[in-house]
């Protein structure tokens, strides 16, 4: 006979037992709602979950229950997700819900979520992981449909903004049941094929529609990229697996595309600012080879012979100046001199002697002074000068001189 | 695929110019070396904007034919 366990302790050991349960413990479930009820004070959901074969009853916390978009009805197909314990009170087992979708979205909802988990916890999505992108592709992959806007949207930016670089397009199916299968072949292809970038596009669509990119091989063939890959798909607000894996998540194919590439203007501005840089080095070189000649030609001109002669020159400038300002002096010198003589030699000019009364007697043709009568004949014109005047004379003989000749 | 890419075409020519470049702001060159790789930058340059004003984007599609040989891509 085993010892009885009191009441409390085989609900204690139940409860433990039920939430260390790995399966029980992080559970969906779905099912039919079944008396529905939102307790008005406390805010908590109490409901019970049935199918034909059988009901579970559930709890809602009034933390988790704000978060539903609208009360579910008695009768609705749903999906719910939580932890199974037991309520010791009544001894019964309880749903302790903290999601609950209806059955259609929840379903996928529910198999997405559990394979993001999965898949975090691989690593697959690590930030770490994430690769920069290439700076200018030489060949791009593109991965989309073949027909969609999406494709010509991509080839008509990256045609604009880098034709340099070559695009291989790997087309696949994007929805459907065969989409995945697709999506994974044409991915190996373009990995195949040697691209240094890929793009996996699809243009937007419902839920349903972009179901192939939440698939586990597409991930996992996104995640086994050799090289960078951006994803664009849907619309902004759509988030898929793959966006998750990508290196690179765009909102759009054409926000990938753009990601994708640099634009042509920024790389023609590269090439302009080399050219600015060409002719700045060359200009500089110029400028400092033209400052080196201005310098030698200064330095050449300081020791210029021009100067030297300009020195000289003025040196016989000065001399010259010198010599005149001798030469002004000495005649000046004379000149005083020349005066004093004047002055003396007019007290001694025959002039004076005429003022007291005395002539010159001069030949009159000669103008010889006749100091003596020897040699001067009769009939020999004579100039007399006197004190106011001149008088002209004609020698005539003397008796005494007559007689005796 | 051994013809080298657009890409590494421009890419080399780039290259080329950016050593030119950083060459001729060093700055200590004679003359006429500058002048050279001044003409020589130049034609890179030139090269350059070439390949980017003219390059018409190869498109090729590639197949994936053997996984499904019956999906009609040609839509």
């Amino acid at each position: 006979m085993h010892q009885a366990l009191s009441v409390s302790a085989v609900t204690t050991y139940l409860r433990e037992l039920l939430e260390s349960h790995p399966l029980l413990g992080d559970l969906w479930v779905q099912g039919e709602i079944a008396e529905f009820k939102r307790h008005a004070a406390s805010g908590h959901c109490y409901f019970s979950l049935k199918d034909e074969g059988g009901l579970v009853r559930a709890v809602m916390w009034r933390s988790n229950a704000v978060r539903l978009s609208q009360l579910p009805r008695t009768g609705d197909l749903v999906l719910a997700h939580g932890y199974l314990s037991l309520y010791a009170p009544r001894g019964e087992l309880q749903l302790y819900t903290d999601t609950l979708l209806p059955a259609g979205v929840g379903l996928l909802y529910a198999r997405f979520e559990a394979l993001r988990a999965r898949l975090e916890a691989e690593g697959l999505f690590a930030v770490e992981r994430k690769r920069p992108l290439p700076r200018l592709p030489r060949r791009i992959g593109l991965v989309t449909a073949p027909g969609g806007a999406a494709l010509q949207d991509m080839l008509t930016i990256l045609a604009r903004r880098c034709p340099l670089s070559e695009v291989l397009v790997a087309p696949c199916l994007v929805q459907g049941e065969r989409a995945p299968a697709s999506i994974v072949a044409a991915l190996t292809t373009v990995y195949a094929a040697g691209v240094d970038l890929v793009i996996l596009a699809r243009g937007g669509g419902s839920l349903e529609d972009l179901w192939a990119f939440n698939d586990e091989a597409v991930a996992r063939a996104v995640f086994a990229s050799p090289v960078p890959l951006i994803t664009g798909v849907g619309h902004e607000t759509d988030t898929t697996m793959v966006d998750y894996v990508a290196d690179l998540r765009a909102p759009t194919p054409s926000v990938a595309a753009e990601l994708a590439v640099p634009e042509h203007d920024d790389l023609l501005a590269l090439v302009w600012q080399s050219r600015m840089r060409l002719d700045q080095g060359v200009d500089a070189l110029l400028n400092r080879t033209q400052a080196d000649l201005a310098n030698a030609r200064s330095t050449i001109e300081r020791h210029t012979p021009l100067r030297r002669l300009a020195r000289d020159r003025q040196q016989v400038d000065d001399l010259g100046r010198r010599l005149d300002r001798a030469v002004d002096r000495t005649t000046a010198m004379c000149q005083l001199a020349l005066q004093g003589l004047v002055a003396r030699l007019a007290t001694l000019s025959p002039q004076a002697t005429l003022q007291r009364g005395y002539a010159v007697v001069r030949h009159a043709t000669t103008g010889h002074v006749l100091g003596s009568v020897t040699g001067v004949q009769s009939g020999t014109p004579l100039q007399i000068d006197l004190r106011d005047g001149t008088l002209a004379a004609v020698t005539v003989p003397l008796a005494e001189e007559e007689e005796s000749e | 695929m051994s013809n080298p890419s657009d890409v590494e075409t421009y890419e080399a020519l780039y290259g080329q110019l950016q050593a030119v470049v950083n060459r001729l702001e060093q700055g200590d060159l004679p003359l006429a070396e500058a002048l050279m790789l001044y003409e020589q930058g130049t034609r890179l340059a030139d090269a350059c904007q070439k390949l980017l004003d003219h390059a018409e984007m190869r498109v090729q599609e590639l197949r994936s034919n053997e996984v499904y040989p019956d999906l009609d891509l040609e839509a």
